[in-house]
């Protein structure tokens, strides 16, 4: 056993040696500190009441963001601050504006999810302090409140930023004092135990690689936004675990290329997706919760096989590849063929994903679509990504992958077939809708039914056709927050 | 205490909730935030996987032997009854013996040194059953043959087969009205510290102090006066703690008692939402006769409940569905009958608006019906069967306080209801010709709420009040607290009694020890109920200030006053901290216990008739939606919601519920489904997979208003009315305008007759019925 899990709670530096890799961020704070200010209320990452901000060290200095605690485990937190609603405060040391703001709008009724709101929100204040109400809603997409109907807090969140006041904030006052701290906790590989449960942290990637030679069935966590639930909902013994999620953070574009490395989080991609892929910008806004967002990797969302999967459907129709690492030895899959079946991927023991790489289609037709029963932070029914290349007026290549079809992220074979050579026209997209009904035996389950999935996945090709045909059609619902 | 010149917190004023700052600030404690006792254990709940069946055998070895469990409790262990049923049925087990009745009825409870260690001890049973036939929706229910829970109801006016066969058109139709589950966001929760003698007192997060009291005294054979149930406040209620709480406090005293050491329990989210009870989903089977003009002339409807397997609270359940089955229109001659069916799931349970709003939504749907066959704005429909006064309802209460119409003028005004009406027209026939996908969908429906307890007796409340010889006050009342503000109105009644600054007035926790025999919070009831039991309280103190004042003071009685911060003595203002100290020196008695009961209501459930209602609260809401054809997605582009909550006590509280309310009616007819396995299990038990309504959810424009010139025509809390559950119904409007949507694409030639909730698939696989 090597190293104590060090890292920073609120202005307190902890240093704990008896930690398992199951422990999670939240028992840690309710139950051995009893701060409490932080609450459960589902222990899956989905209602956002134990949302806490931690903040870490990055290329571009010290980064705080809103994350659930309930799934979050606390060996994830080594180096990092965490900061939890008893920190908060205003510049006078009384409240701060972000609760002020709350209480002078009514943003509280039983105020269960009040202390999750306001961390959400301060992470918002923070980040972003000209957020309109639709940023603010993308914000809150991971925070339920039964209560109030979110009018009230929408407005308390309005009214907090315009009343500003982020540089006299006491993390922006202490930012280099605690970005000092966290530059000098020791970076080697911790080895820590409770009990039979044992958690690593390795010091970088090649550390990683290492360690997977050693050990034969360890559990990778990297946003523990899949694994956390192994433990809190399915109670399963995942030790020894090793920590990934602060490995694996590059990204390199090219003329070309974007490659990503594994550990890049939907959040710290998201602009790339917004400079290089604005098509499919929506549709990663819509990808779970901010909290989420923040936690959850892409190179974990692809490891983990999931039969939706959020980003494989957009990847695999845009045709990218993942380098796979064993020691120091590497290859690259496409991403399509990863998937073997449900459950099942081109995965061998020791290695681990390493870097995507999405190759940049320029002059591509590209969509990304997400149906869910609720428009955000839901898994979707079906999820849809296209990608087309024409010449002339002909469509020349056509990838198009589905999730929530299938036992795993798959492509379209039948209707791409129906549409390459074709006219680029109505009557192409015509016969790859039909056509897509016969690329798939989707199921039925508490999400949709086989023939509501069918449909859509029909229907998905014919509003690509609208979009790209009908300019002046309104062909998607307009969300636009009105006066 | 400085003087109090300038007073906040009276009565009628807009005033922040009292726990605000706690709430933002995270010191706000509920029962899981409790300073734990030195040796607490943790209960944990063993749940069955079958949805009926005989148990054969049940291996708990491995539960035992699990790291850190003390114990494990079944049904043998209760020193009491095995019973919870809040109704009398004797129907509702804490833990199941010999058969198990739904996927997910708790069988046993594990005691372990944590929490995670009962859990995980739980989770090793192995018990086996013989599988027996279940039943899962009440029409299946009926198929088998299942019985119902509790006695059925019929409410008769007339004679309605008459009025059917004489009226000149006639539709008849199915509706399936979803559940919904509560999805408060502190889960059921409770902690049993023992004490000496029979003595337990349990920290808990309910709705029904008084109802845990007596439950826990049943399991544990005990009087109800060893046990004391106490409640800051809660997570959010909504009905899911009215009794559903019972079971985990009594397991959590079981335990205490047995070991003398605290207990608390406190189960995971997928099995809270597994083993606790519901909204009831319906199946209604209505017809309507109508003239050409639109008139009802004839309703003749039945109401199949998913009650699950036990009675609980859907005797009263399916009552409210039929009492409100007309919702705000006259039905000439009518008869609607209640079915709660038994089946093998959850026992259904309270539920804001507890069967309200699914006999209102049936009366939205036979007014649109109507108005289809007759080519006509459903509005138009409405207008013409509201209710006049005078007029009966089905259980023979005469309307009297009729305030729709006023509402309706303001409301169409305000949002602009007929050029937004023909604006939607034209977009659909735009759409119809250009090959548009988005349709667009409006309505605006009313809601008339009746309030009181439909069970008499409930319509009581008691309070206790003290004032301190500092002057400060501290106050009891029989209600809880879970968030919609009680405290903060119910404290702005005394303060504006004594015309003392509210911050004079400490809100205390409910206890079983201050108030007894209290009803649950519930029925919208709450401020009505504990507000006048505050105020006589507070009245019984005043009257022997005032007779003090007069005596000391030199005035005569009808000169003492109570002005801000003071109590005027003829001309002579005197301070009220100085009044207080005088008072308690002449020894003047400064507590009072208050009490109050609804005057003028009856009931008489065996003939269908009587006053069940003390009076009504109205609404009304526009809501006007867009809806993709391609997908079913939907938004909700604007509401505009105008409601009555008579003189309101406190305003901007009032607003908070009709928003909250409205939008949480919005979530039950649109994206919140639950969905069992044919096995019967539950796969809708967390927010994963359960899908409550996010800020991106709520309308795009949204105008919430009260009816601020209404006052109760009855002598209510300073003429305030209820205003928790009448509210979640104007959710309606949004399910009514995606129907419109949907008929569209058909030109209107039928309603789109969706079932609810109205979920994206629901929606486009009603667009396709309709397009052929």
């Amino acid at each position: 056993m090597t190293g104590d899990l060090r890292f920073l709670l609120n202005d307190r530096e902890v240093a704990l040696s008896a930690i398992g890799g199951s422990d999670t961020l939240l028992d840690f704070l309710r139950i051995d500190r009893r701060m409490t200010g932080t609450k459960e209320g589902c222990a899956e990452g989905d209602c956002g009441a134990c949302t806490v901000l931690v903040g870490r060290l990055t290329d571009q200095g010290l980064r705080y963001e809103p994350v659930n605690a309930c799934i979050r485990f606390l060996a994830s937190c080594h180096g990092c601050h965490v900061v939890t609603v008893e920190h908060l405060r205003g510049p006078d040391g009384g409240l701060h504006p972000i609760q002020t703001a709350m209480i002078e709008h009514h943003g509280s009724q039983c105020g269960f999810c009040t202390p999750g709101f306001v961390m959400a929100l301060y992470g918002l204040w923070m980040s972003n302090p000209s957020a309109d109400a639709m940023a603010i809603e993308t914000a809150l997409q991971g925070n339920l409140c039964r209560c109030t109907g979110y009018e009230p807090i929408i407005k308390a969140a309005l009214a907090a930023q315009a009343a500003g006041g982020q540089a006299m904030d006491a993390l922006a006052v202490e930012r280099e004092g605690v970005a000092a701290k966290l530059r000098a906790m020791p970076r080697e590989r911790v080895d820590v135990m409770k009990g039979a449960d044992r958690a690593i942290i390795p010091a970088d990637t090649d550390d990683l690689a290492a360690l997977l030679l050693e050990h034969e069935k360890p559990t990778l966590v990297a946003g523990a936004t899949d694994v956390g639930l192994w433990v809190t909902k399915l109670l399963r013994n995942i030790s020894p675990t090793i920590f990934i999620g602060h490995l694996m953070k590059g990204v390199e574009v090219t003329e070309t290329e974007l490659k990503i490395g594994a550990g890049v989080t939907y959040s710290e991609a998201e602009p790339l997706i917004a400079e290089h892929l604005p098509e499919l910008l929506d549709y990663w806004q819509r990808i779970a919760g901010w909290q989420v967002r923040n936690m959850g990797t892409i190179g974990g969302n692809i490891a983990n096989g999931s039969p939706i999967g959020d980003t494989p459907p957009l990847l695999i129709a845009l045709g990218a590849w993942i380098v796979l690492r064993k020691g120091a030895e590497r290859r690259e899959v496409a991403l399509q063929d990863y998937f073997i079946d449900y459950g099942k991927q081109d995965r061998a023991p020791g290695e681990f994903v390493e870097t995507v790489i999405i190759p940049l289609n320029r002059g591509a037709k590209i969509a990304g679509y997400k149906i869910s029963k609720r428009r955000d932070s839901d898994i979707s029914s079906v999820a849809m990504g296209l990608c087309l290349t024409l010449e002339g007026d002909k469509i020349a290549t056509a990838r198009i992958a589905y999730g929530g079809m299938a036992g795993t992220p798959k492509r379209a074979a039948g209707a791409e077939a129906a549409l390459v050579g074709q006219v680029f026209g109505k009557a192409a997209f015509e016969a790859a809708a039909r056509a897509v009904l016969s690329d798939f035996t989707p199921l039925s389950d508490m999400r949709a039914s086989a023939d509501y999935r069918s449909a859509v996945a029909a229907n998905l090709l014919r509003r690509f056709w609208l979009e790209q045909s009908e300019p002046d059609l309104p062909v998607r619902l307009n969300y636009a927050v009105g006066e | 205490m400085k003087d109090e010149i300038a007073i906040k917190g009276l009565a009628h004023m807009d005033t922040a909730h009292d726990s605000a700052a706690k709430h933002v600030t995270g010191r706000a404690e509920y029962t899981d935030d409790l300073a734990e006792p030195h040796g607490l254990l943790h209960a944990y709940l063993g749940l069955s996987k079958c949805a009926h069946g005989r148990i054969t055998a049940m291996d708990l070895d491995a539960v035992r032997a699990a790291p850190g469990v003390i114990d494990v409790l079944t049904a043998a262990d209760l020193p009491g009854v095995n019973d919870v049923s809040p109704a009398g049925h004797h129907d509702d087990p804490v833990f199941a013996e010999h058969e198990v009745k739904f996927w997910g009825q708790p069988v046993f409870a594990v005691i372990a040194e944590t929490r995670d260690q009962a859990r995980r001890a739980a989770a090793l049973a192995k018990i086996s059953y013989e599988p027996l036939l279940h039943a899962l929706d009440p029409m299946g229910a009926k198929a088998a043959g299942m019985d119902y829970v509790t006695d059925p109801l019929t409410l008769r006016r007339g004679d309605a087969a008459q009025g059917l066969a004489a009226a000149p058109r006639r539709i008849k139709g199915r509706f399936g009205i979803g559940g919904q589950d509560h999805f408060y966001l502190e889960g059921q929760i409770a902690m049993a510290v023992p004490g000496e003698d029979e003595d337990v007192t349990i920290n808990v997060s309910t709705q029904h102090p008084s109802e845990v009291q007596h439950m826990v005294a049943h399991v544990l054979g005990v009087q109800s006066h060893s046990v004391v149930v106490n409640v800051r406040r809660m997570g959010g209620g909504f009905g899911g703690k009215e009794t559903q709480m019972n079971l985990f406090a009594c397991v959590a005293a079981v335990a205490a008692k047995k070991w003398n050491r605290a207990v608390k329990i406190r189960p995971d989210r997928d099995d809270d939402m597994s083993a606790t009870g519901k909204r009831h989903d319906f199946v209604v089977d209505y017809e309507v006769g109508f003239d050409d003009q639109g008139r009802i002339l004839a309703v003749d409807g039945d109401w199949y409940a998913r009650c699950g397997f036990s009675a609980d609270l859907s005797g009263p359940v399916t009552d409210r569905a039929l009492f409100h089955a007309d919702n705000a229109y006259y039905y000439p001659d009518v008869r609607v009958s209640s079915h709660p069916m038994r089946t093998n799931t959850v026992s259904n349970t309270a539920f804001r608006g507890f069967g309200g709003p699914q006999g209102v939504i049936v009366a939205e749907r036979m007014i649109e019906e109507i108005a289809y066959a007759l080519g006509r704005d459903p509005l138009e429909i409405r207008k013409a069967n509201l209710y006049q006064n005078g007029q009966l309802t089905p259980y023979h209460q005469e309307v009297t306080d009729q305030i729709l119409p006023q509402m309706f003028a303001e409301l169409e005004a305000s949002s602009d209801y007929h050029a937004r009406r023909q604006a939607v027209l034209d977009w659909n026939d735009r759409a119809s010709q250009g090959g548009g996908v988005i349709r667009k969908g409006i309505a605006l429906t009313p809601v008339k709420f009746g309030i009181s307890f439909t069970a008499t007796w409930y319509n009581q409340a008691g309070s206790l009040i003290h004032i301190y010889s500092d002057g400060s006050i501290a106050l009891n009342h029989g209600g809880t607290e879970m968030g919609q503000g009680l405290n903060t109105k119910v404290a702005q009644v005394v303060a504006e009694a004594f015309q003392c600054d509210l911050s004079r007035i400490k809100i205390t926790k409910t206890t079983t020890e201050k108030v007894p025999n209290t009803s649950a919070t519930a029925a919208s009831s709450g401020t009505d109920l504990n507000g006048m039991a505050a105020l006589d309280a507070a009245e019984q103190i005043k009257t022997r200030l005032v007779d003090f004042v007069a005596e000391r003071w030199q005035a005569p009685k009808d000169q003492v006053r109570f002005v801000p911060g003071h109590i005027m003595a003829g001309e002579t203002a005197i301070p009220f901290d100085e009044v207080i100290k005088a008072a308690y020196m002449a020894r003047i008695h400064l507590s009072a216990a208050g009490f109050y009961k609804t005057p003028k209501i009856h009931w008489d459930r065996s003939t269908g008739r009587g006053r069940p209602f003390y009076y009504f609260a109205y609404g009304a809401a526009v809501a006007e939606v867009s809806v993709d054809t391609l997908t079913g997605e939907y938004v909700i582009d604007r509401a505009d919601v105008l409601h009555d909550v008579g003189r309101s006590l406190n305003p901007i509280i009032d607003k908070g519920q009709v928003e909250g309310a409205f939008v949480q009616g919005t979530g039950w007819l649109t994206c919140e489904e639950l969905w069992w396995s044919d096995k019967g299990e539950l796969k809708t038990h967390a927010p994963s997979t359960y899908k409550i309504p996010l800020a991106s959810d709520r309308p795009r424009v949204f105008n919430v208003k009260l009816a601020d010139w209404s006052e109760n025509t009855e002598r209510s809390i300073k003429r305030s009315k209820a205003v928790g559950e009448p509210p979640f119904m104007l959710g309606i409007s949004v399910f009514e305008a995606i129907n419109m949507a949907v008929a569209s694409v058909a030109d209107y030639r039928e309603p789109a007759r969706l079932d609810a909730p109205a979920t994206p698939e629901r929606v486009l696989m009603g667009i396709r019925r309709l397009q052929g």
